[in-house]
């Protein structure tokens, strides 16, 4: 018996194991499968059954898109090398499972940030081109798709495209933001920029509610390279979008104080504790988390200039704390997250006035003003608010953001599939008019339909 | 697929025309349109199911399901899933049979067996493998109290939902480390058209409270469920009473 094992050509299945999103929500099993090369890549795909492929990078998405029930989930975080650095230009050649985290530890010494980093830095590039995740910067900079030259796609008929604006627009505009839909992402060019220090000039201010805060944002964002606010979500009535607004840019070589210019570009992003999962579940209260959010407002500055970060106070602060996720205890949490166009300020206003009123015990919301967007069919960034806020799954809060979603739509705003993971698939065909090109775009390199996952089945993407 | 705060996008309903199994339909409607599959036999009540979701929002499918016929299980099962994933499926078809009949027909015996217990486990089986491939979905399986502890006046109805409940629940422990869960709902007596023209029992309910309590129990993971909640320390303490006290008591 041990013999025709051993003579079998095809390696054994992987077990299924459980997969959820950084939310924790929703498990489904599939059989995790690690690749290391495109070869690995190649024998899966074709191998597939009909519940079908999809890759997972470090799983930051909130929800299901690195999920696939009954079906085959590629591990692709152990292809993470730099293929080619060129110092001059600051363009880097990647294997898609390098993690932004490993491009800062590699490249910031060397004079270089990644071109865009959402609030976490544990995100693989091939996750960052599926996602076509945005950060602070996209006012000035859009999103990570629109600085990246090329991408390696290994489609469903097992061959490795390289595909580009130029070359084949329509599969690499599906791929930017498609959630990994298209085919696998194996490499990528991506455009690093370049930075004479590894420190951050921030300034801060306070806002007392959510007009001066838009209005703050909207004269002088465009002063700054990276902007945000944070939102106290309970705060109520008179004080509603109390806020804190840090903006900066990175600081140049002569605007370092002395004993920092021997060694301007250093640079260590590390987990400093983690959480370790004993929560219970609704520890995050009402009670605690006004206290905190409190806290929070009352200590951060009513106006600063010119202070100086490291990229991981400035950028990452969450990322100091391995497993966050985990305090929202075992039934997990979703994120809300919705843009809508200039103009519709009034309905991003009902949207956080029913958020607040509902009390969700969440701690803070970002709030962001969004510059033009890119040709991504899915990707989510265009020109407005973007607003976005951790919830723990709790009683009525289907029905909540349901409703919100209805304002969101009559809005002519979206939500975004990273963050995603309730939204309903005929609220979601109204938010994205370019779902129909998207569709045939697949329907061209994934006839079959082998590339799928849960959130793909779920949105009947 | 159900989603992160428990909203499937389809509902399999076998034994789809029973009030439990409509309410069930409407509760989760109430929330959100979604697929709905009834199985059930042919008849007019079916049609007017049907019609009644779909003017509720519903995308309605029927498919044939009688639980005499052997084969039935499997092309229903197939048949539902041929429309995509099956995210929950709710075991809702039982006959009550007439006490009387049943203390005496062994025919009678054999049909109520046969449709409470023979079809269901056959039918979990199905449903079983199916989301095994799957690698998700939530089986919802009603019992009843009645199997708790069989009473002298309706026994064999008791035995048959004793030997569901056993079996689904076994099965839900057979299924760890699948995806796939199953929730055993354990209703007192429920005013509906299966117990028409009976008198009300005490803690009485209706099929909409039990349609409130599957929802609640495939959005919060839950294993097992009574209706109303309190049966379960009603229960526990029948469950202890002495035989002879058991006997005499009006229930």
């Amino acid at each position: 018996m041990a013999d025709t094992a051993l003579l079998s050509t095809t390696a054994p299945e992987p077990p299924r194991v459980p997969l959820v999103g950084w939310g924790r929500t929703a498990p489904t099993r599939a059989a995790l499968t690690p690749v290391h090369d495109d070869d690995d890549v190649r024998a899966a795909v074709l191998a597939a059954t009909g519940r079908g492929v999809v890759a997972r990078g470090l799983a930051r998405s909130y929800g299901d898109a690195a999920q696939n029930a009954g079906g085959t989930v590629l591990d692709m975080t152990a292809a993470a090398r730099v293929l080619h650095a060129d110092l001059e230009t600051g363009l880097v050649d990647v294997e898609a499972g390098i993690s932004l985290d490993e491009l800062m530890n590699q490249f910031v010494p060397q004079g270089f940030f990644v071109p865009v980093t959402p609030g976490t830095r544990l995100v693989t590039v091939g996750g960052a081109i599926a996602a076509d995740i945005h950060g602070k910067n996209h006012h000035v900079a859009g999103s990570f798709a629109s600085h990246v030259r090329w991408i390696d796609l290994l489609t469903a008929d097992g061959q490795v495209r390289r595909i580009s604006p130029e070359s084949d627009a329509d599969l690499f505009w599906a791929t930017a933001g498609g959630m990994g839909l298209t085919g696998v992402i194996l490499r990528a060019q991506v455009q690093m920029k370049a930075i004479e220090s590894s420190r951050c000039l921030v300034d801060t201010d306070r806002t007392e509610d959510l007009d001066s805060l838009m209005t703050l944002l909207t004269e002088t964002d465009h002063l700054y390279e990276y902007s945000v606010a944070w939102i106290d979500t309970l705060a109520k009535g008179k004080r509603m979008g109390r806020s804190v607004v840090t903006r900066g840019r990175f600081a140049k070589l002569d605007e370092l104080p002395a004993k920092r210019r021997t060694d301007p570009l250093k640079y260590h992003g590390s987990v400093k504790a983690s959480v370790p999962d004993v929560f219970p579940p609704g520890l995050l209260n009402l009670a605690t988390v006004a206290a905190f959010n409190e806290v929070w407002y009352r200590k951060a500055p009513k106006k600063k200039r010119d202070q100086l970060q490291s990229i991981p106070t400035f950028f990452h602060p969450l990322d100091a704390v391995g497993g966050w996720n985990r305090i929202y205890g075992p039934r997990g949490f979703v994120q809300y997250q919705v843009t809508v166009p200039f103009g519709q300020e009034e309905a991003m206003r009902e949207v956080l006035d029913r958020l607040s009123s509902f009390g969700t015990a969440s701690f803070l919301a970002v709030l962001k003003r969004f510059g033009p967007g890119n040709p991504g069919m899915l990707s989510y960034p265009s020109p407005g608010w973007t607003l976005a806020l951790d919830i723990p799954v709790m009683k009525g809060l289907a029905g909540l953001l349901d409703s919100l979603d209805e304002v969101v739509i009559a809005a002519a705003g979206r939500t975004y599939l990273a963050k995603d993971s309730r939204v309903r698939p005929e609220t979601f065909e109204k938010m994205y008019d370019r779902l129909d090109d998207f569709r045939a775009v697949r329907k061209r390199v994934d006839p079959d339909g082998v590339f799928t996952s849960d959130l793909a089945r779920r949105l009947a993407l | 697929m159900i989603d992160a705060l428990g909203s499937p996008s389809s509902l399999l309903l076998v034994g789809g025309t029973s009030d439990i199994a409509v309410a069930t339909a409407r509760r989760y409607l109430a929330e959100r349109p979604l697929r709905i599959v009834l199985a059930a036999r042919d008849t007019p009540r079916r049609s007017a199911v049907a019609d009644e979701l779909k003017a509720a929002g519903g995308t309605v499918e029927v498919v044939d399901f009688d639980a005499d016929d052997a084969s039935s299980p499997a092309s229903m099962v197939a048949a539902a899933a041929a429309g995509g994933d099956v995210d929950v499926a709710v075991v809702a078809f039982g006959l009550l049979g007439d006490a009387d009949q049943l203390r005496t027909e062994p025919a009678a015996v054999a049909q109520l067996a046969q449709v409470n217990y023979v079809a269901p486990t056959v039918v979990g089986t199905e449903l079983a493998n199916l989301m095994r491939r799957q690698g998700h979905g939530v089986i919802v399986a009603l019992s009843s109290v009645a199997g708790e502890r069989p009473r002298a006046s309706n026994f064999v109805y008791g035995s048959t939902k004793a030997g569901l409940d056993a079996f689904y629940s076994g099965l839900a422990d057979s299924l760890v480390g699948s995806g796939v869960s199953v929730l055993v709902v354990r209703p007192g007596f429920v005013r509906s058209k299966m117990t028409e023209g009976i008198a009300d029992a005490p803690l009485a309910t209706t099929p909409e409270a039990v349609a409130e309590a599957i929802v609640t129990g495939v959005r919060k993971g839950r294993h097992t469920v009574w209706v109303p909640g309190a049966m379960r320390w009603v229960m526990s303490g029948l469950r202890h009473t002495p035989r002879a006290v058991f006997r005499k008591l009006p229930i």
